[in-house]
């Protein structure tokens, strides 16, 4: 069933056009991320989703009904902010508890909710601390508890990692992940950051100046993008772009991922190492080669370059992307 | 770090700068303090020295409490003070809570409109005041006293409320609107706590100027009964003989109200003026 459907939605804020013909079906369980660089209208797109704000145009589907007129708390939605946004005056179980008491329910049916959610979470400990009293991490749990007690029919994240550091970040995409297997519940993801989107989406939405760019699995995407911005935009580090005369293509643009670059006697190019990273598992080499274009290659495990070292590239023809001059893929 | 920093002279210099405005900024409060419990010899011969044994009276006090209705005075002072903080507040923040929050057309010049009292004082339309109030039958009621105090403060409460606003995270009342607060729980429950520093500031600013006011209480309520303190204070100057010990005395009991007043803002007054430089 389809949990979600969007179909020609536009936002406009006056002149300014946010979303152009945004169109997309979300299945019922499914882990949707919508990822693109800062102002591509990802944030905007999940608040016309949660009703925040009005699409100027098309409709908005939840659960099979058109909610465009219906307010965001009588969507079936509950949604997870960057910054929290706990209620400063409340503890932990009266954050949890708000949604469901103007909801109306009974106070048994609170209570239930927010011992399973709070159980889920590990908050057991914290239920009666206020969000002041709480690190980031924990923060992050309340509010994420807070939806979980709401049974939403939508889960819409916010960037909800944005603000945690990097150990904790990894910690909070698990128990994200976890949550998802745990519920089974539809959830859209807004990331501008790539590693979140593959590692917890089902399906990754890319999205560039308010268009949709391109749609599918994370492993579709990046095997086989439709143009050059989502070629570039998934991978760490992203993916080389040269002139493709440099290795002999009629096509405007080549690419190549770091990955697919080796280090080769019989390499078809020829340049010298400008910068090396050794990362321990990975290095990264940064080559330029003799047309001046810089490469950057990762070699798995531990490789001594110096800087200055003449080295050979080599490459294979099928690790090729081919993009012609608007940035859309040559096959 | 921080002791790195203290450097001793510094530390000494900035105290003394500190003590030499606090003094100069207290002393006619002390003067008139010391003076109100003198006689009016005393007042004249040294108007520096403390009250000794045989300078101390409390006659400026006696003549206070006993001519006219001194509490009554105090009374409506109260009334019109608190009463008017109260709907600037109010309608204020309101207002502000509008112009940060919602797009509408119109938004940027209902700003300016509002702002523009800031630069055009009230005062220049007494004349036409005067006659609304007539004509409404509202003169001579602390409710006209109210009704001025409160135009006259809304312009500066709306400008320094919305810049607050602005400031609340917009995260925060969506979250609210997600589960289902309305607008009005969401203004008095979620943002108005968060703003209350800037609250507190612009109470400050509105209740001395209120408080000591004597102009449209002379004009738009001078009868006996709706007269505040500042107007009632007039009785013991005259145009030939004034009154010193009872002026100096009622001056002396009109500072304690605001006095108490200002205590209870001030806690938050410092963290409004301070917010944003300490986080």
């Amino acid at each position: 069933m389809t949990a979600l459907s969007l179909s020609n939605v536009y936002k406009s804020f006056g002149p300014v056009e946010v979303l152009k013909d945004i169109s997309l079906a979300v299945d019922e369980g499914e882990f949707v991320v919508f990822v693109g660089p800062s102002g591509c209208g990802k944030s905007t797109l999940l608040r016309v989703i949660a009703g925040l704000e009005d699409a100027t145009d098309g409709t908005v589907e939840i659960g099979g009904e058109v909610v465009n007129e219906v307010p965001p708390a009588k969507r079936g939605i509950a949604m997870v902010f960057q910054t929290y946004a706990l209620y400063p005056h409340l503890t932990v179980r009266g954050n949890m508890a708000l949604g469901l008491k103007q909801e109306g329910q009974a106070k048994d049916v609170i209570e239930a909710r927010i011992a399973e959610a709070a159980r889920m979470l590990h908050l057991d400990p914290y239920l009666e601390r206020r969000p002041a009293e709480l690190s980031g991490g924990q923060r992050q749990r309340v509010a994420i508890g807070r939806a979980v007690v709401r049974e939403p029919q939508l889960f819409l994240f916010d960037e909800p990692l944005s603000n945690l550091d990097a150990a904790l970040r990894m910690n909070t995409r698990i128990e994200i992940a976890d949550l998802h297997r745990k519920l089974g519940a539809t959830m859209i993801y807004v990331t501008h950051d790539q590693i979140e989107a593959m590692t917890l989406a089902d399906r990754i939405v890319v999205l560039r100046d308010g268009i949709v760019e391109q749609v599918g699995s994370p492993m579709e995407l990046y095997n086989d993008p439709v143009n050059q911005f989502v070629a570039g935009f998934l991978g760490a580090p992203s993916m080389n772009f040269l002139p493709g005369g440099v290795l002999g293509k009629q096509a405007e643009t080549a690419g190549i991922r770091p990955e697919n670059l080796r280090i080769a006697e019989a390499g078809q190019l020829s340049g010298a190492v400008t910068h090396v990273e050794h990362l321990g598992g990975d290095t990264n080499v940064l080559v330029r080669i003799e047309a001046g274009e810089v490469l950057t290659l990762r070699l798995f495990g531990q490789h001594a370059h110096e800087v200055g070292d003449g080295v050979r590239v080599a490459f294979e023809e099928r690790h090729l992307y081919l993009f012609d001059g608007a940035g859309a893929r040559v096959r | 770090m921080l002791k790195a920093r203290r450097n001793p002279v510094n530390v000494a210099a900035m105290h003394a700068v500190l003590i030499v405005y606090t003094l100069i900024a207290l002393f006619p409060v002390f003067v008139i303090l010391i003076n109100s419990f003198k006689t009016r010899k005393a007042i004249f011969r040294e108007p520096l020295s403390l009250p000794g044994a045989d300078s101390f009276s409390l006659i400026g006090y006696e003549t206070v409490l006993r001519q006219g209705d001194f509490f009554g005075y105090f009374q409506n002072s109260m009334i019109v003070t608190v009463a008017s903080l109260f709907f600037i507040l109010l309608f204020g923040a309101m207002a502000a809570f509008a112009l940060a929050e919602y797009r509408f057309k119109g938004n940027t010049l209902m700003g300016l409109y509002l702002a523009l009292g800031i630069m055009i004082p009230i005062r220049i339309g007494t004349v036409a005041i005067l006659e609304l109030m007539v004509s409404t039958g509202l003169v001579n009621t602390l409710m006209a006293l109210i009704l001025v105090y409160t135009a006259q403060g809304l312009p500066l409460a709306v400008f320094i409320l919305s810049e607050f606003m602005r400031g609340v995270s917009d995260d925060l009342k969506n979250a609210g609107r997600i589960d289902g607060l309305s607008e009005y729980v969401i203004f008095f429950r979620l943002v108005l706590p968060l703003v209350r520093p800037a609250m507190a500031t612009v109470a400050v600013f509105n209740m001395i100027p209120i408080w000591n006011d004597l102009w449209f209480p002379l004009i738009l309520a001078p009868a006996e009964e709706t007269k505040t303190l500042t107007l009632g204070s007039q009785v013991f100057i005259g145009q030939f003989v004034t009154d010193w010990n009872a002026v100096l005395s009622a001056l002396s009991m009109a500072i304690l109200p605001v006095l108490i007043l200002y205590v209870i803002f001030s806690r938050q007054l410092i963290r409004g003026i301070t917010s944003g430089a300490v986080k």
